[in-house]
């Protein structure tokens, strides 16, 4: 490749290097002779499309999978990782993107599981209840050492991952899109815990699809696309735009579409005075007509419950109105039947059978529509998956892929494609970019846009405000179970949200 | 994160093995008529295979049921003694003498075990389902209860139908045969076909698969999940209650030993066939091969001076832990 890695500071060493790093699955060659390094006390931003290369380049470097090509040196050392645990050995720890932690034990057996202190023949609980509580506080977090993981929220349990992870001693540390799951304010936090650990002179290779945060952490970065590096260098050189033009491989100038706000619109769905038990208290909200609403708020603001409330998911109270006549939905399916399609926030867990295949997921929920006589109709279904390939398009290689095989962003563009088989006339999309490229994302807020263009209602929950403000009409903000505030219109400003959805007047400088 | 291209070969991997754990029973059962015929030239008989195939409907009916149980996600160790118990009352209906002719009283006889099958099976459904309990405990309890029950009809001792004339119009049930196919293995044949049908192409079986792959996926489809995981109970109690149906007429007695240990052999049978004892995948025909895998073992054995007959639960033992490993070691390829 033409573009070299030397741009950063010549006289340190490097710690981690790779040089012309291969790797082929059977024919298909997914990285492509890449070479960069990581230093000591640096912050190495790898950024790309799903799809890019970017897992595999790390699982590379972190012992779990061999290169076909090429080779590693640690020190100037030429090596040979056999697996993650020599990879930890030598220093070398990743961060998974996906949260590892036994959930019926403590935050304190997690972070020491495998490695528990032990005192004579037992193990010594209260050194590990510091020790834990330590390595939290260090990451700038207060969590109960005794408190089971199953109870924290997804940001709590990325914090006792990172931590258990920074419990070895490390040289080089890789995180998998960390802040994937975060909100902003606990990006901040973990952004502050990153430059810590690069000030104590530890090497950091960063993947994140955030690329403002990748400009305000990064010393250099480096972009894949298709399997190949396409650019590395300085950090101080790369605007976020520029970052994402390097990654599509050409220009994003508009990732928002426009979407016509009508200004006067009828209320479809109504509603009022609605609690969830432990999570949302007197909820009261109005959606129109082709209208696309936001909810923003921290995690574990209410947000997601509301909603499930709402359609029948988790036992609520109150009023909900739909066209102006009362309904109620006392479990999912009659909320279904009533046009509302709620899609969760976890793809993999709650809205797709990964073992399965395309087809079956894609006509799940409205399987009703593909019954003649008693059995169901494959050739019908064969054409539904035709017809939403192409209509949402599922980048798919073979249509007998099963759900699982697909990229983040085409598992939610068939999950998409399974909730608009409904034909609902209320769409309630959770996160519906969470850990997707940009490339895909544009086409999510395009489909979301042409979805409300024909008239559908649209509430999307999101924690990130610049989608928000970006496609939705109007923002409503949660703060821990009430509706604090509603911004619309020139108020919509990321400020305006974290001032509702903190509660306190003024943000850190970032 | 995934990437797509990484995971290209590793869907052609899956691809081989998805064909691999189906094809594995009919490549077994294959192997076992194989040894068969080595072990004793009287096996390959046809009189004999018949014979052991009409042996093998109790646990093949019966399993069928259960890989509906098992392909949701749940498990149901009650059906031996569900047998011992749905039998025993038809039996005892029967002897009642409420109707005037045999003929009437037989017909009444085959839905009263229909429907009794179809409560004990609702039974379970319901613990399992409304009252929230793990499948394994839920249906531990009912088999005490099935068993017990039938302890307490018997007194202790046996239950045996005593009309000679319902008798003799009954024996054809299980001893006829149709074209000289025997009645068992048509019923085999037949109940397994229905479930096929239901399990691979209804919206019903879709249901089932949906349940026992991922059961919040399934709720947040809008599938009634306590519904269906319930109608996967109520089937197998259909299919014991069938069993049975086929079971009276053989010995005309039931006793508390009736049916003793066929929930393992009906599970063995689900899980030799390909079935994921997790859900989600449910193998019928597999389910039928793993039944005759095990009553073909039987037969070698007897026919056989290798191993002693005693051994034949140890056998079946291992047979279950044997098909695990392979199921295990070809799915990790």
């Amino acid at each position: 490749m033409s573009s070299s890695s030397s741009a950063s500071t010549p006289s340190a060493a490097p710690l981690l290097e790779a040089v012309g790093l291969s790797k082929s699955f059977g024919p298909v060659e997914v990285l492509k002779d890449i070479s960069l390094d990581v230093r000591a006390g640096e912050v190495h931003a790898i950024i790309g499309e799903n799809g890019a290369g970017k897992s595999t380049l790390m699982k590379l470097l972190a012992g779990h999978l061999q290169p076909s090509k090429g080779e590693l040196r640690i020190d100037g050392q030429t090596v040979t990782l056999t697996g993650p645990v020599d990879a930890e050995r030598r220093g070398i720890v990743l961060v998974h993107q996906e949260i590892l932690l036994a959930p019926d034990l403590t935050v304190a057996q997690n972070v020491y599981l495998g490695r528990e202190l032990g005192k004579g023949l037992t193990v010594d609980d209260r050194a590990m209840n510091e020790g834990a509580r330590r390595a939290v506080r260090d990451l700038g977090a207060d969590i109960d050492p005794n408190a089971v993981v199953g109870r924290l929220s997804i940001a709590q349990r990325q914090l006792v991952q990172i931590a258990r992870v920074l419990l070895v001693p490390h040289r080089v540390v890789i995180f998998d899109e960390p802040t994937a799951s975060l909100t902003p304010i606990e990006t901040e936090a973990l952004l502050k815990v990153i430059a810590d650990i690069r000030a104590r002179g530890t090497a950091v290779l960063y993947i994140s699809h955030r690329l403002p945060e990748v400009k305000q952490i990064a010393d250099r970065v480096t972009v894949l696309r298709d399997g190949r590096l396409v650019a590395s260098r300085p950090a101080a050189e790369l605007e976020p735009m520029d970052m994402a033009k390097l990654m599509v491989g050409r220009d994003v100038a508009k990732l928002y579409p426009d979407h016509q706000a009508a200004s006067a619109r009828e209320t479809v769905l109504e509603v009022e005075d609605f609690t969830v038990p432990g999570f949302a208290r007197h909820a009261s909200f109005r959606l129109g007509r082709g209208e696309i609403l936001g909810f923003a708020g921290l995690v574990g603001a209410g947000r997601t419950e509301l909603m499930e409330g709402v359609v029948g998911l988790r036992p609520g109270r109150g009023t909900v109105r739909l066209n102006g006549q009362p309904a109620h939905f006392p479990r999912v399916d009659a909320s279904l039947k009533a046009g509302i399609v709620y899609l969760s926030e976890d793809r993999k867990g709650k809205g797709l059978l990964l073992t399965k295949d395309l087809r079956t997921n894609l006509t799940l929920a409205s399987l009703a529509a593909f019954v003649r006589g008693l059995q169901i109709d494959r050739a019908r279904e064969a054409a539904a998956l035709d017809k939403a390939i192409a209509e949402f398009d599922i980048r798919t290689g073979r249509k007998d892929l099963l759900a699982g095989q697909l990229s983040g962003g085409n598992q939610q563009k068939l999950l998409l494609a399974k909730m608009m088989m409904l034909d609902p006339a209320i769409v309630i999309i959770d996160e519906p970019t969470r850990g997707i490229d940009i490339g895909t994302k544009e086409q999510i807020y395009k489909f979301i846009a042409r979805l409300a263009d024909e008239g559908r209602s649209i509430i999307v929950i999101s924690s990130e405000m610049p989608e928000l403000i970006g496609i939705c009409d109007r923002v409503l903000v949660m703060r821990a179970g009430d509706i604090v505030g509603e911004v619309a219109g020139d108020e919509m400003t990321e400020d305006r949200i974290v001032v509702l959805a903190t509660g306190v007047k003024s943000q850190e400088a970032a | 994160m995934t990437d797509l291209a990484a995971e290209k070969p590793r869907s052609r991997a899956s691809w081989r093995n998805v064909d691999l754990t189906a094809v594995a029973p009919f490549v077994a059962l294959a192997l076992l008529l194989v040894l068969g015929a080595f072990a004793n030239p009287n096996f390959f008989s046809v009189d004999n295979l018949l014979n052991v195939l009409t042996r093998s409907a109790f646990i093949a009916i019966i399993a069928v049921g259960a890989t509906f149980v098992i392909s949701a996600g749940g498990l149901d160790l009650s059906v031996g003694s569900m047998v011992a118990f749905v039998a025993s009352l038809t039996i005892m209906f029967l002897n009642s003498g409420s109707f005037g002719s045999p003929a009437a009283m037989l017909a009444a006889a085959v839905v009263l075990a229909i429907l009794l099958g179809a409560a004990c099976g609702l039974a379970n459904g319901l613990i399992t389902t409304l009252g929230g309990i793990e499948p394994f405990i839920a249906t531990l309890g009912t088999m005490g209860i099935f068993r017990g029950l039938t302890t307490w009809l018997s007194q202790g001792g046996a239950i045996t139908l005593r009309s000679s004339e319902i008798q003799s119009l009954y024996r054809p049930a299980y001893f006829g045969s149709v074209l000289g196919v025997p009645v068992p293995i048509i019923v085999i044949l037949a109940t397994a076909a229905l479930g096929a049908f239901v399990l691979y192409r209804t919206r019903y079986g879709r249901h089932v698969l949906a349940v026992g792959s991922n059961e919040d996926v399934a709720r947040y489809s809008g599938i009634p999940v306590a519904r269906v995981r319930t109608l996967t109970y109520v089937i197998q109690g259909l299919c014991v209650a069938v069993a049975c149906l086929l079971y009276i007429p053989r010995l005309g007695s039931t006793s508390a030993t009736t049916g003793l240990m066929w929930e393992l052999q009906a599970i063995t049978a689900v899980v030799v066939g390909g079935t994921a004892l997790r859900g989600g995948v449910g193998r019928i025909w597999g389910t039928i091969c793993g039944a005759f895998i095990l009553e073909i073992v039987g037969n070698i054995m007897l026919l056989s001076n290798f191993v002693s007959e005693y051994l034949l639960g140890a056998i079946q033992g291992a047979i279950i832990i044997i098909a695990m490993l392979v199921q295990r070691s070809l799915a990790r390829r």
